[in-house]
């Protein structure tokens, strides 16, 4: 074996700075990411249980480091890389979600308890931002219909409401002089959409507990609809007759309707929605891409609309 | 702001004059080679293009905002900018004319079909646009050969228009959010006191009677 002279070496063969900067960036995050969640680091470090998911996904998924510092929850501020600065305020365990109105059987669960009761998947879903952003986020929960069924709705319950969280003193946001919602937020969903088996209670991300900024510890993601609809931190599930108040519908009828589905042929009136930025995807110079009806979903769930004039009911 | 005769007495700091304007402008422009920089390298979080553009945006209000606050900073606190205005506003030019090509480049791509349905479709891309136009012949009549040619008087009145930039300026960051957060707010409430106070103050000169000839104080 030759022994090798010291110009051996090319600078090329020499890790790059930007390279092992990167390593440190996603060690980096990692960390920041464990003491986030308020967590010990060693806690994060056990993975969820999940089994794959047939409607997941084979996109390439957004980064961690993406999905965790870029979103909005404004009870934590308004601007994207807030909800990561200000979240780990949140105290997450222990955490009971209460679900009453037209049930058999209200009850107060504790999410490990509803983690228990249900097989939790893996679901590696597309999100569309109303804002005309995307981002493919490997989800972890169980269908919201296990939780649903569980509670026996009655015959007069056509409508399920939502309710975040709210905690002024661990939401800095909701301390704020301008208050940009009234809070807490509220969401809500036509029983057949909360009984889809696309729709979910997250708990997880990337095989770990949700971290708190993307709305631990539990959470709804309805992947065909605008993130918005999306509730984080659920404190509260109400079966009811008529359609509830949603919290953007209620600042902003004309611009965020109660149905809130992707759909490229109905423009919001500040941002087309016939094309979107994919996050993560080429740095400043990423390209949009086209952006599809329903979240590209529409053969699971346009039957659910049929019939329904899509730009009334937006 | 040059126009005056070169011979009256500088009344800013001695030192502050020294400084060569160029360097001023090098600092100005600053955040814009930082921002290209930190963006070529990746480092402007999840959605670079979104960050550049707010950013260039948001540069672009400030010395908008820093433009405006000469005059008032002269007659209420007794400090005078003067000789730096220029710089203030071309620094504002140069940033709304960056926020406008990466509007156009990064974030449509030039697809002019995009770009003309927000034109008409949205009210904060029109007033966007109009407030950038606006800003084109200001700053093309910022020489002294241009102050010259138009004479101070028409000069002075054509670039009043800047009072249209700042209202279409903090519009169209209104209505670009979302809700009601803070800090678009804030800013409205400084271009809407600094345009108060120049109409305020005109006013006042119109309804109270021509000045005596100042007498010494007793």
């Amino acid at each position: 074996m030759p022994i090798r002279r010291r110009s051996d070496i090319l600078p090329s063969e020499i890790t790059p700075r930007e390279i092992y900067l990167n390593r440190r960036q996603i060690i980096a995050g990692a960390a920041g990411l464990a003491l986030a969640s308020g967590l010990p680091a060693t806690a994060r470090a056990g993975s969820l249980a999940t089994v794959k998911s047939p409607f997941s996904t084979d996109e390439k998924p957004t980064s961690l480091q993406d999905v965790t510092s870029y979103n909005n929850y404004y009870e934590f501020g308004v601007d994207k890389g807030a909800p990561a600065a200000h979240a780990h305020t949140l105290r997450t365990s222990p955490w009971t979600v209460k679900v009453d109105g037209l049930v058999a059987r209200p009850a107060e669960f504790s999410v490990e308890d509803l983690i228990k009761g249900s097989t939790l998947e893996e679901r590696i879903y597309r999100m569309r931002c109303v804002e005309g952003w995307s981002m493919v986020v490997p989800w972890d929960g169980f269908p919201l219909a296990d939780l649903i069924k569980r509670v026996e709705p009655l015959g007069s319950a056509k409508y399920v409401a939502f309710e975040t969280a709210y905690r002024p003193e661990e939401m800095p946001g909701l301390q704020s002089m301008f208050p940009v919602l009234e809070w807490p937020y509220v969401e809500g969903l036509r029983l057949d959409e909360a009984m889809h088996p696309l729709t979910i209670l997250a708990v997880g991300l990337y095989g770990e507990r949700l971290p708190n900024q993307n709305g631990a510890p539990i959470r709804l993601v309805v992947p065909w609809k605008y993130g918005f609809k999306g509730i984080k931190s659920i404190a509260r599930i109400s079966f009811v007759e008529k359609q509830p108040e949603t919290s953007w519908n209620r600042q902003a009828p004309d611009e965020y309707g109660f149905y809130a589905n992707v759909n490229p042929n109905v423009d919001h009136p500040r941002w087309s929605q016939k094309t979107e930025r994919r996050i993560g995807e080429g740095g400043l110079f990423v390209k949009r891409r086209p952006t599809l009806l329903f979240n590209g979903y529409a053969e699971e769930v346009a039957q659910l609309y049929s019939g329904m004039d899509l730009r009334k009911f937006y | 702001m040059d126009a005056r005769s070169p011979k009256a007495a500088p009344r800013t700091a001695p030192a502050a004059a020294r400084v060569p304007m160029i360097a001023l402008y090098a600092v100005g422009l600053a955040p814009a080679a930082w921002l290209f920089y930190q963006g070529v390298n990746d480092n402007l979080g999840a959605d670079p293009m979104r960050y550049l553009e707010q950013s260039l945006g948001l540069w672009a209000l400030r010395f908008l905002v820093a433009t405006l606050a000469v005059t008032p900073l002269r007659q209420l606190a007794g400090i005078n900018l003067l000789r730096y205005r220029r710089l203030l506003g071309l620094l504002c030019f140069y940033y709304a004319a960056l926020h406008w090509t990466t509007y156009l480049v990064l974030d449509q791509g030039l697809d002019l079909e995009a770009i003309w349905a927000d034109l008409v479709k949205r009210p904060y891309i029109t007033i966007g646009m109009a407030t950038f136009l606006v800003l084109v012949p200001l700053a093309a009549t910022s020489s002294n050969a241009a102050i010259r040619r138009l004479g101070g008087k028409a000069w002075a009145r054509l670039h009043r228009l800047v009072y249209a930039a700042a209202i279409g300026a903090v519009l169209h960051f209104l209505l670009v959010v979302k809700s009601w957060p803070p800090e678009p707010l804030v800013y409205a409430a400084i271009v809407l006191a600094l345009l108060g106070y120049r109409l305020g103050r005109s006013v006042l000169r119109r309804l109270a009677p021509k000045p005596e000839p100042r007498r010494r104080a007793a």
